[in-house]
Protein backbone atom coordinates (compact mmCIF):
# COMPACT_ATOMS: atom_id res chain seq x y z
CA UNK A 1 0.00 0.00 0.00
CA UNK A 2 1.24 3.58 -0.84
CA UNK A 3 -0.21 6.45 1.02
CA UNK A 4 -0.31 10.20 -0.35
CA UNK A 5 -1.54 13.23 1.14
CA UNK A 6 -2.54 16.64 0.00
CA UNK A 7 -1.59 19.12 2.60
CA UNK A 8 -2.74 22.15 -0.01
CA UNK A 9 -6.14 20.10 0.13
CA UNK A 10 -6.24 19.30 3.76
CA UNK A 11 -8.40 21.46 6.39
CA UNK A 12 -6.99 20.18 9.27
CA UNK A 13 -10.12 17.85 10.56
CA UNK A 14 -7.48 15.75 11.79
CA UNK A 15 -9.88 12.51 11.56
CA UNK A 16 -7.35 10.65 9.99
CA UNK A 17 -5.14 11.30 13.52
CA UNK A 18 -8.03 9.58 15.46
CA UNK A 19 -8.30 6.65 12.69
CA UNK A 20 -4.93 5.61 12.12
CA UNK A 21 -2.47 7.29 14.70
CA UNK A 22 0.61 5.31 13.57
CA UNK A 23 0.27 6.50 10.37
CA UNK A 24 -0.91 10.21 10.21
CA UNK A 25 0.12 13.40 12.17
CA UNK A 26 -1.11 17.33 12.15
CA UNK A 27 2.02 19.85 12.59
CA UNK A 28 1.29 22.10 15.45
CA UNK A 29 1.01 25.38 14.08
CA UNK A 30 -1.78 25.00 11.51
CA UNK A 31 -3.32 21.71 12.29
CA UNK A 32 -1.97 20.07 8.49
CA UNK A 33 -1.45 16.19 7.91
CA UNK A 34 1.70 14.79 8.50
CA UNK A 35 2.29 11.59 6.91
CA UNK A 36 4.39 9.54 8.97
CA UNK A 37 4.30 6.30 7.37
CA UNK A 38 3.79 6.47 3.53
CA UNK A 39 3.89 2.61 2.98
CA UNK A 40 1.98 1.09 6.00
CA UNK A 41 1.73 -2.47 7.28
CA UNK A 42 -1.00 -4.50 6.51
CA UNK A 43 -2.15 -4.16 9.97
CA UNK A 44 -3.23 -0.76 8.99
CA UNK A 45 -4.72 -0.65 6.04
CA UNK A 46 -8.19 -1.19 6.78
CA UNK A 47 -7.42 1.99 9.27
CA UNK A 48 -6.03 3.76 6.59
CA UNK A 49 -8.15 2.95 4.15
CA UNK A 50 -11.31 4.31 6.49
CA UNK A 51 -8.93 7.56 7.10
CA UNK A 52 -8.96 8.09 3.21
CA UNK A 53 -12.49 7.51 2.77
CA UNK A 54 -14.02 9.75 5.89
CA UNK A 55 -11.33 12.85 5.31
CA UNK A 56 -13.59 15.53 4.50
CA UNK A 57 -10.99 17.37 2.35
CA UNK A 58 -10.43 14.07 -0.08
CA UNK A 59 -6.77 14.87 1.18
CA UNK A 60 -5.49 11.14 1.42
CA UNK A 61 -5.12 9.04 -1.72
CA UNK A 62 -4.49 5.16 -1.16
CA UNK A 63 -3.08 3.29 -3.54
CA UNK A 64 -3.72 -0.61 -3.58
CA UNK B 1 -26.40 -12.65 -2.97
CA UNK B 2 -25.63 -14.37 -6.33
CA UNK B 3 -26.67 -12.66 -9.26
CA UNK B 4 -28.87 -14.55 -12.31
CA UNK B 5 -30.12 -17.41 -10.54
CA UNK B 6 -33.00 -19.05 -13.07
CA UNK B 7 -32.27 -15.81 -15.76
CA UNK B 8 -33.66 -13.62 -12.81
CA UNK B 9 -32.04 -10.27 -13.28
CA UNK B 10 -29.34 -9.01 -10.69
CA UNK B 11 -30.25 -7.06 -7.84
CA UNK B 12 -29.59 -3.30 -7.70
CA UNK B 13 -28.96 -0.34 -5.30
CA UNK B 14 -29.72 2.90 -6.50
CA UNK B 15 -28.24 5.36 -4.54
CA UNK B 16 -29.52 8.99 -5.58
CA UNK B 17 -27.56 12.15 -5.59
CA UNK B 18 -23.57 11.89 -6.93
CA UNK B 19 -22.31 14.80 -4.28
CA UNK B 20 -20.32 13.32 -1.33
CA UNK B 21 -22.99 11.29 0.77
CA UNK B 22 -23.79 9.37 -2.74
CA UNK B 23 -20.10 8.92 -3.08
CA UNK B 24 -19.82 7.39 -0.05
CA UNK B 25 -22.52 5.17 0.05
CA UNK B 26 -20.99 3.72 -3.55
CA UNK B 27 -18.25 3.02 -1.94
CA UNK B 28 -19.34 1.51 1.28
CA UNK B 29 -21.74 -0.57 -0.58
CA UNK B 30 -18.44 -2.12 -3.08
CA UNK B 31 -15.69 -1.81 -0.28
CA UNK B 32 -18.42 -4.19 2.06
CA UNK B 33 -18.64 -6.20 -1.17
CA UNK B 34 -22.35 -5.55 -2.71
CA UNK B 35 -21.37 -6.77 -6.23
CA UNK B 36 -25.33 -6.84 -7.44
CA UNK B 37 -25.96 -3.60 -10.08
CA UNK B 38 -25.15 -0.51 -8.49
CA UNK B 39 -27.02 3.01 -10.04
CA UNK B 40 -25.43 6.52 -8.88
CA UNK B 41 -27.68 8.97 -9.95
CA UNK B 42 -27.24 12.68 -10.42
CA UNK B 43 -28.55 15.52 -11.46
CA UNK B 44 -25.39 17.42 -12.55
CA UNK B 45 -23.38 16.90 -15.65
CA UNK B 46 -20.03 16.58 -13.20
CA UNK B 47 -18.92 13.49 -11.30
CA UNK B 48 -18.64 13.55 -8.13
CA UNK B 49 -17.10 16.81 -6.61
CA UNK B 50 -16.38 18.54 -3.31
CA UNK B 51 -18.52 21.42 -1.78
CA UNK B 52 -16.49 22.92 0.82
CA UNK B 53 -14.00 24.44 -1.79
CA UNK B 54 -16.43 26.50 -3.73
CA UNK B 55 -16.79 29.58 -1.39
CA UNK B 56 -13.26 29.11 -0.53
CA UNK B 57 -10.69 27.87 -3.39
CA UNK B 58 -12.90 28.02 -5.95
CA UNK B 59 -14.19 31.96 -5.06
CA UNK B 60 -11.13 33.19 -4.35
CA UNK B 61 -9.03 31.52 -7.72
CA UNK B 62 -6.79 30.09 -5.95
CA UNK B 63 -8.41 26.82 -7.50
CA UNK B 64 -9.58 25.74 -11.05
CA UNK B 65 -12.44 23.64 -10.90
CA UNK B 66 -11.11 20.27 -11.92
CA UNK B 67 -9.39 20.48 -8.16
CA UNK B 68 -12.82 19.92 -6.50
CA UNK B 69 -12.93 16.33 -8.70
CA UNK B 70 -13.36 13.48 -5.34
CA UNK B 71 -12.40 10.51 -7.33
CA UNK B 72 -10.09 10.51 -11.09
CA UNK B 73 -12.16 8.40 -13.76
CA UNK B 74 -10.46 5.50 -13.14
CA UNK B 75 -11.28 5.42 -9.50
CA UNK B 76 -14.99 5.48 -10.42
CA UNK B 77 -14.59 3.15 -13.37
CA UNK B 78 -13.12 0.20 -10.54
CA UNK B 79 -16.53 0.73 -8.61
CA UNK B 80 -18.61 -0.68 -11.79
CA UNK B 81 -21.43 1.68 -11.83
CA UNK B 82 -24.52 1.99 -13.76
CA UNK B 83 -23.35 6.11 -13.43
CA UNK B 84 -26.63 8.25 -14.68
CA UNK B 85 -25.09 12.19 -14.32
CA UNK B 86 -27.54 14.84 -15.90
CA UNK B 87 -30.35 12.83 -15.01
CA UNK B 88 -33.14 14.16 -11.86
CA UNK B 89 -34.87 11.30 -9.98
CA UNK B 90 -38.75 12.18 -11.18
CA UNK B 91 -40.65 9.87 -8.40
CA UNK B 92 -39.54 6.62 -6.11
CA UNK B 93 -42.24 4.18 -4.93
CA UNK B 94 -41.20 3.35 -1.65
CA UNK B 95 -43.32 0.08 -0.67
CA UNK B 96 -42.23 -1.56 -4.44
CA UNK B 97 -38.66 0.31 -4.00
CA UNK B 98 -39.07 0.96 -7.37
CA UNK B 99 -37.16 4.43 -8.95
CA UNK B 100 -38.59 6.56 -12.02
CA UNK B 101 -36.09 9.22 -13.56
CA UNK B 102 -36.66 11.83 -15.44
CA UNK B 103 -34.40 11.00 -18.13
CA UNK B 104 -35.92 11.11 -22.16
CA UNK B 105 -36.72 6.97 -21.55
CA UNK B 106 -38.77 7.64 -18.21
CA UNK B 107 -36.79 4.72 -16.90
CA UNK B 108 -38.14 2.71 -14.30
CA UNK B 109 -35.41 1.19 -11.95
CA UNK B 110 -36.76 -1.83 -9.54
CA UNK B 111 -34.05 -2.14 -6.87
CA UNK B 112 -33.21 -4.07 -3.82
CA UNK B 113 -32.79 -1.26 -1.98
CA UNK B 114 -32.05 3.34 -2.18
CA UNK B 115 -30.39 5.36 -0.70
CA UNK B 116 -31.15 9.03 -1.25
CA UNK B 117 -28.48 11.39 -1.09
CA UNK B 118 -30.31 14.34 -3.27
CA UNK B 119 -29.00 17.41 -0.88
CA UNK B 120 -30.38 20.67 -0.41
CA UNK B 121 -30.85 23.52 -2.74
CA UNK B 122 -30.41 26.82 -1.81
CA UNK B 123 -33.02 29.31 -0.80
CA UNK B 124 -33.55 32.39 -3.03
CA UNK B 125 -35.10 35.63 -2.00
CA UNK B 126 -38.24 36.72 -3.89
CA UNK B 127 -38.92 38.56 -6.77
CA UNK B 128 -35.19 37.86 -7.91
CA UNK B 129 -35.93 35.38 -10.14
CA UNK B 130 -33.63 36.32 -14.18
CA UNK B 131 -32.69 39.68 -12.28
CA UNK B 132 -28.68 40.00 -13.33
CA UNK B 133 -26.45 40.37 -11.06
CA UNK B 134 -28.08 38.05 -8.33
CA UNK B 135 -26.29 34.58 -7.57
CA UNK B 136 -26.52 31.66 -5.34
CA UNK B 137 -24.02 29.37 -4.20
CA UNK B 138 -24.55 25.56 -4.05
CA UNK B 139 -23.20 23.97 -7.48
CA UNK B 140 -19.60 24.50 -9.48
CA UNK B 141 -21.30 26.24 -12.20
CA UNK B 142 -22.81 28.52 -9.29
CA UNK B 143 -19.17 29.12 -7.71
CA UNK B 144 -17.84 30.04 -11.27
CA UNK B 145 -20.23 32.24 -12.37
CA UNK B 146 -20.44 34.74 -9.07
CA UNK B 147 -15.99 34.11 -10.00
CA UNK B 148 -16.68 35.97 -13.23
CA UNK B 149 -18.30 38.65 -11.78
CA UNK B 150 -16.15 38.86 -9.37
CA UNK B 151 -13.43 39.00 -11.94
CA UNK B 152 -13.73 42.85 -12.43
CA UNK B 153 -12.45 45.04 -9.72
CA UNK B 154 -14.69 47.38 -7.43
CA UNK B 155 -17.97 45.58 -7.22
CA UNK B 156 -20.20 46.15 -4.25
CA UNK B 157 -21.57 43.19 -3.26
CA UNK B 158 -24.33 42.56 -0.41
CA UNK B 159 -24.06 39.19 0.93
CA UNK B 160 -27.55 38.01 2.42
CA UNK B 161 -27.33 35.75 5.14
CA UNK B 162 -24.55 35.96 7.08
CA UNK B 163 -24.53 31.32 7.95
CA UNK B 164 -21.11 30.17 7.69
CA UNK B 165 -21.28 30.56 3.21
CA UNK B 166 -22.02 33.93 3.21
CA UNK B 167 -19.38 34.84 5.53
CA UNK B 168 -16.81 32.59 3.92
CA UNK B 169 -18.26 34.08 0.58
CA UNK B 170 -17.88 37.93 2.49
CA UNK B 171 -14.07 37.11 3.04
CA UNK B 172 -12.90 35.99 0.18
CA UNK B 173 -14.51 38.85 -1.73
CA UNK B 174 -13.07 41.28 0.78
CA UNK B 175 -9.79 39.21 -0.22
CA UNK B 176 -10.42 40.31 -3.60
CA UNK B 177 -10.69 43.76 -3.00
CA UNK B 178 -14.43 44.14 -3.20
CA UNK B 179 -16.62 46.33 -1.03
CA UNK B 180 -18.37 44.23 0.50
CA UNK B 181 -21.79 44.14 3.09
CA UNK B 182 -22.59 41.39 5.07
CA UNK B 183 -26.45 41.14 5.90
CA UNK B 184 -27.83 39.52 8.79
CA UNK B 185 -30.95 38.97 11.30
CA UNK B 186 -28.38 38.86 13.90
CA UNK B 187 -25.26 41.47 15.13
CA UNK B 188 -22.66 38.81 13.96
CA UNK B 189 -21.45 36.15 11.58
CA UNK B 190 -22.51 32.95 12.13
CA UNK B 191 -23.84 34.53 15.18
CA UNK B 192 -26.44 31.67 15.92
CA UNK B 193 -24.11 28.94 15.86
CA UNK B 194 -21.23 30.74 17.81
CA UNK B 195 -23.16 32.93 20.10
CA UNK B 196 -22.78 36.45 21.36
CA UNK B 197 -19.26 36.02 22.83
CA UNK B 198 -17.57 34.56 19.70
CA UNK B 199 -19.51 35.75 17.13
CA UNK B 200 -18.52 38.97 17.96
CA UNK B 201 -15.00 37.97 18.16
CA UNK B 202 -15.61 36.89 14.47
CA UNK B 203 -17.50 40.09 13.88
CA UNK B 204 -14.57 42.17 14.52
CA UNK B 205 -12.02 40.24 12.36
CA UNK B 206 -14.42 41.06 9.33
CA UNK B 207 -14.70 44.73 10.43
CA UNK B 208 -11.35 44.65 10.77
CA UNK B 209 -10.95 43.42 7.55
CA UNK B 210 -13.27 45.79 5.80
CA UNK B 211 -16.46 43.85 6.11
CA UNK B 212 -19.33 45.81 6.60
CA UNK B 213 -21.76 44.25 8.83
CA UNK B 214 -25.23 45.23 8.80
CA UNK B 215 -28.59 43.68 10.71
CA UNK B 216 -31.44 43.39 8.78
CA UNK B 217 -33.85 40.54 6.69
CA UNK B 218 -33.80 41.51 3.12
CA UNK B 219 -37.14 41.30 1.70
CA UNK B 220 -36.17 41.80 -2.15
CA UNK B 221 -34.09 43.75 -4.22
CA UNK B 222 -34.17 46.85 -5.61
CA UNK B 223 -33.27 47.03 -9.90
CA UNK B 224 -32.65 48.91 -12.46
CA UNK B 225 -32.34 48.45 -15.99
CA UNK B 226 -29.59 45.98 -16.94
CA UNK B 227 -26.31 47.91 -18.93
CA UNK B 228 -25.74 44.77 -20.33
CA UNK B 229 -29.46 44.16 -22.03
CA UNK B 230 -29.57 41.18 -20.31
CA UNK B 231 -32.75 38.42 -21.06
CA UNK B 232 -35.18 40.37 -18.53
CA UNK B 233 -33.63 43.44 -18.88
CA UNK B 234 -33.09 44.13 -15.21
CA UNK B 235 -30.23 44.35 -12.92
CA UNK B 236 -30.13 44.43 -9.29
CA UNK B 237 -29.05 47.40 -7.61
CA UNK B 238 -29.27 47.22 -4.20
CA UNK B 239 -30.75 44.37 -1.62
CA UNK B 240 -34.39 46.09 0.26
CA UNK B 241 -34.79 45.68 3.79
CA UNK B 242 -37.73 44.72 6.11
CA UNK B 243 -37.01 47.46 8.21
CA UNK B 244 -37.64 50.33 4.83
CA UNK B 245 -33.67 50.48 4.60
CA UNK B 246 -31.69 49.51 0.91
CA UNK B 247 -28.27 48.37 0.33
CA UNK B 248 -26.90 49.49 -2.49
CA UNK B 249 -24.81 46.98 -4.40
CA UNK B 250 -24.39 46.00 -8.22
CA UNK B 251 -23.87 42.43 -6.95
CA UNK B 252 -25.73 40.13 -4.53
CA UNK B 253 -24.86 36.97 -3.28
CA UNK B 254 -28.43 35.02 -1.59
CA UNK B 255 -26.84 32.44 1.59
CA UNK B 256 -29.78 32.75 2.94
CA UNK B 257 -30.04 28.99 4.02
CA UNK B 258 -31.08 26.09 1.60
CA UNK B 259 -34.50 23.56 1.27
CA UNK B 260 -33.78 19.79 1.32
CA UNK B 261 -34.27 18.00 -1.94
CA UNK B 262 -37.03 15.82 -1.28
CA UNK B 263 -39.94 17.23 -3.87
CA UNK B 264 -39.19 14.22 -6.23
CA UNK B 265 -40.19 12.00 -3.29
CA UNK B 266 -43.52 13.51 -2.57
CA UNK B 267 -46.78 11.61 -3.49
CA UNK B 268 -46.75 12.40 -7.19
CA UNK B 269 -43.40 13.03 -7.73
CA UNK B 270 -42.36 15.86 -9.41
CA UNK B 271 -45.67 17.14 -9.57
CA UNK B 272 -45.20 18.21 -5.89
CA UNK B 273 -42.06 20.66 -6.53
CA UNK B 274 -43.30 24.11 -6.28
CA UNK B 275 -44.75 23.39 -2.82
CA UNK B 276 -41.33 21.28 -1.65
CA UNK B 277 -41.11 22.81 1.27
CA UNK B 278 -44.52 22.69 2.65
CA UNK B 279 -44.46 18.66 1.18
CA UNK B 280 -45.40 18.37 5.25
CA UNK B 281 -47.05 15.70 7.00
CA UNK B 282 -45.19 13.41 4.60
CA UNK B 283 -46.26 10.75 1.37
CA UNK B 284 -48.26 7.55 1.91
CA UNK B 285 -48.08 5.03 -0.87
CA UNK B 286 -51.55 2.66 -1.01
CA UNK B 287 -49.61 -0.10 1.07
CA UNK B 288 -48.77 1.94 3.68
CA UNK B 289 -45.11 2.72 3.51
CA UNK B 290 -45.20 6.31 4.53
CA UNK B 291 -41.75 8.50 3.67
CA UNK B 292 -41.27 11.33 6.47
CA UNK B 293 -40.71 14.75 4.65
CA UNK B 294 -41.60 17.25 7.22
CA UNK B 295 -37.63 18.37 7.27
CA UNK B 296 -36.13 16.61 4.99
CA UNK B 297 -36.69 12.74 4.89
CA UNK B 298 -36.93 11.73 8.19
CA UNK B 299 -34.84 8.47 9.12
CA UNK B 300 -34.48 6.22 11.76
CA UNK B 301 -30.93 5.73 13.79
CA UNK B 302 -30.17 3.35 10.96
CA UNK B 303 -31.08 5.88 8.67
CA UNK B 304 -33.57 4.30 7.47
CA UNK B 305 -37.09 5.53 5.83
CA UNK B 306 -38.54 3.24 4.87
CA UNK B 307 -37.63 -0.78 4.71
CA UNK B 308 -35.36 -0.97 1.72
CA UNK B 309 -34.69 2.94 1.76
CA UNK B 310 -32.84 4.95 3.37
CA UNK B 311 -31.24 8.59 3.69
CA UNK B 312 -27.93 10.36 3.38
CA UNK B 313 -26.14 13.76 4.04
CA UNK B 314 -27.85 17.14 3.91
CA UNK B 315 -31.08 16.00 2.86
CA UNK B 316 -31.33 13.35 5.71
CA UNK B 317 -33.14 13.92 9.52
CA UNK B 318 -32.31 10.88 11.44
CA UNK B 319 -32.77 10.00 14.95
CA UNK B 320 -29.22 10.24 16.93
CA UNK B 321 -29.25 8.03 19.80
CA UNK B 322 -26.74 9.46 22.00
CA UNK B 323 -28.15 12.47 21.54
CA UNK B 324 -31.23 11.65 21.51
CA UNK B 325 -33.39 13.64 19.44
CA UNK B 326 -33.93 14.11 15.20
CA UNK B 327 -30.82 15.96 13.49
CA UNK B 328 -30.13 16.85 9.79
CA UNK B 329 -26.90 17.95 9.37
CA UNK B 330 -25.71 19.93 6.62
CA UNK B 331 -21.60 19.56 7.29
CA UNK B 332 -19.16 17.56 5.02
CA UNK B 333 -18.41 14.94 7.33
CA UNK B 334 -21.43 14.05 8.04
CA UNK B 335 -22.49 13.29 4.27
CA UNK B 336 -19.25 11.01 3.95
CA UNK B 337 -20.27 9.26 7.35
CA UNK B 338 -23.30 8.82 6.63
CA UNK B 339 -23.28 7.83 3.25
CA UNK B 340 -21.18 5.19 4.62
CA UNK B 341 -23.54 4.26 7.29
CA UNK B 342 -26.42 4.16 4.84
CA UNK B 343 -24.67 1.86 3.01
CA UNK B 344 -23.69 -0.47 5.07
CA UNK B 345 -27.39 -0.68 7.28
CA UNK B 346 -28.59 -0.82 3.92
CA UNK B 347 -26.89 -4.34 3.30
CA UNK B 348 -27.16 -5.51 6.89
CA UNK B 349 -31.25 -5.28 6.09
CA UNK B 350 -30.89 -7.22 3.11
CA UNK B 351 -28.94 -9.95 4.20
CA UNK B 352 -27.70 -9.58 7.63
CA UNK B 353 -25.83 -13.11 7.53
CA UNK B 354 -23.47 -12.02 5.07
CA UNK B 355 -23.40 -8.18 5.76
CA UNK B 356 -23.91 -8.05 9.50
CA UNK B 357 -26.28 -6.76 12.24
CA UNK B 358 -27.31 -3.30 11.72
CA UNK B 359 -25.66 -0.24 13.53
CA UNK B 360 -26.75 2.98 15.44
CA UNK B 361 -25.40 6.04 13.62
CA UNK B 362 -23.97 7.91 16.17
CA UNK B 363 -21.28 10.36 14.73
CA UNK B 364 -19.47 13.57 16.26
CA UNK B 365 -20.39 16.05 13.94
CA UNK B 366 -17.59 18.03 12.49
CA UNK B 367 -17.59 21.45 10.77
CA UNK B 368 -15.03 23.40 9.96
CA UNK B 369 -14.51 27.37 8.46
CA UNK B 370 -12.20 29.05 6.73
CA UNK B 371 -12.78 33.47 7.06
CA UNK B 372 -9.55 35.90 6.78
CA UNK B 373 -6.98 33.23 7.66
CA UNK B 374 -9.06 32.47 11.09
CA UNK B 375 -9.71 28.36 11.10
CA UNK B 376 -12.86 27.86 13.16
CA UNK B 377 -13.39 24.07 13.94
CA UNK B 378 -16.41 22.64 16.07
CA UNK B 379 -17.07 19.14 17.08
CA UNK B 380 -21.22 18.61 18.11
CA UNK B 381 -23.73 20.83 17.77
CA UNK B 382 -23.21 24.23 18.90
CA UNK B 383 -27.14 25.48 18.18
CA UNK B 384 -29.61 25.94 20.55
CA UNK B 385 -26.93 26.64 23.29
CA UNK B 386 -28.17 28.00 26.83
CA UNK B 387 -24.82 28.33 28.06
CA UNK B 388 -21.15 28.83 26.31
CA UNK B 389 -18.08 29.56 28.02
CA UNK B 390 -15.38 30.84 25.82
CA UNK B 391 -11.75 30.96 26.96
CA UNK B 392 -8.94 32.59 25.23
CA UNK B 393 -5.18 31.32 24.67
CA UNK B 394 -2.77 33.98 26.23
CA UNK B 395 -5.18 36.31 25.88
CA UNK B 396 -5.07 36.65 22.06
CA UNK B 397 -8.85 36.49 20.89
CA UNK B 398 -7.78 34.80 18.07
CA UNK B 399 -6.98 31.49 19.79
CA UNK B 400 -10.08 30.56 21.62
CA UNK B 401 -11.87 27.47 22.23
CA UNK B 402 -15.20 27.94 23.34
CA UNK B 403 -18.10 24.75 25.29
CA UNK B 404 -21.70 24.72 24.30
CA UNK B 405 -24.26 23.11 26.49
CA UNK B 406 -27.78 23.09 27.15
CA UNK B 407 -29.94 21.64 29.55
CA UNK B 408 -26.85 20.51 31.78
CA UNK B 409 -24.94 18.90 29.14
CA UNK B 410 -22.51 19.66 27.37
CA UNK B 411 -23.25 19.71 23.98
CA UNK B 412 -20.57 21.07 21.37
CA UNK B 413 -16.48 22.65 21.57
CA UNK B 414 -15.29 24.94 18.97
CA UNK B 415 -11.78 26.10 18.69
CA UNK B 416 -9.54 28.73 16.47
CA UNK B 417 -5.75 29.00 16.26
CA UNK B 418 -5.47 25.95 18.88
CA UNK B 419 -2.95 23.23 18.40
CA UNK B 420 -4.16 20.11 16.86
CA UNK B 421 -3.89 18.01 20.23
CA UNK B 422 -5.39 20.88 21.86
CA UNK B 423 -8.50 20.63 19.79
CA UNK B 424 -8.67 16.88 19.55
CA UNK B 425 -8.89 16.67 23.62
CA UNK B 426 -12.09 18.85 23.29
CA UNK B 427 -13.45 16.86 20.89
CA UNK B 428 -13.06 14.10 23.64
CA UNK B 429 -15.42 16.21 25.44
CA UNK B 430 -18.51 15.18 23.60
CA UNK B 431 -17.71 12.23 21.84
CA UNK B 432 -18.99 10.34 24.39
CA UNK B 433 -21.64 7.16 24.69
CA UNK B 434 -23.86 9.43 26.62
CA UNK B 435 -24.58 13.29 26.37
CA UNK B 436 -21.65 14.67 28.61
CA UNK B 437 -22.65 16.15 32.46
CA UNK B 438 -22.33 20.41 31.85
CA UNK B 439 -19.90 20.40 35.11
CA UNK B 440 -17.86 17.58 34.46
CA UNK B 441 -17.18 18.50 30.91
CA UNK B 442 -16.59 22.38 31.86
CA UNK B 443 -13.97 21.55 34.23
CA UNK B 444 -12.28 19.19 31.60
CA UNK B 445 -12.17 21.72 29.20
CA UNK B 446 -10.56 24.27 30.97
CA UNK B 447 -7.92 21.46 31.82
CA UNK B 448 -7.81 20.90 28.13
CA UNK B 449 -7.73 24.33 27.18
CA UNK B 450 -5.16 25.86 29.58
CA UNK B 451 -3.50 23.19 30.84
Amino acid sequence: MRVTVDPDKCCGAGQCVLVAPEVFDQRDEDGIVVLLDAAPPADRHEAVREAAAICPAAAIEVDA
Amino acid sequence: MTSGDRGRPAPRIAVVGASAAGLAAVEGLRRAGWDGLLTLVGDEPHPPYDRPPLSKQVLSGSWEPDRTGLRSAEQLAGLDLDLRLGTRAAALDAAARRLTLDDAERTVLDCAGIVVATGVRPRTLPGTEGVAGVYVLRSLEDALALRERLAAPGRRLAVVGDGVLGAEAAAVATGLGHRVVLIGSGTAPMGRVLGAETGALLAAVHRAHGVELRAGRASGVVTGPDPAGGPDGRHVTGVRLADGGTVEADTVLVATGSVPAVDWLGPSGEAAAPGAEAAGAGARAADGVRLDLADGLGCDAHCAAAPGVYGAGDVARWYHPVLGRTLRVEHRMNATEQGLAAARNLLAELDAERFGAPRPFAPVPYFWSDQFGLKLQAYGVLEGADRIEVLCLEKDPLRLAALHGREGRATGVLGAGLPPRTVRGLRALVAGDAPADWDEALAAFRTAVQG
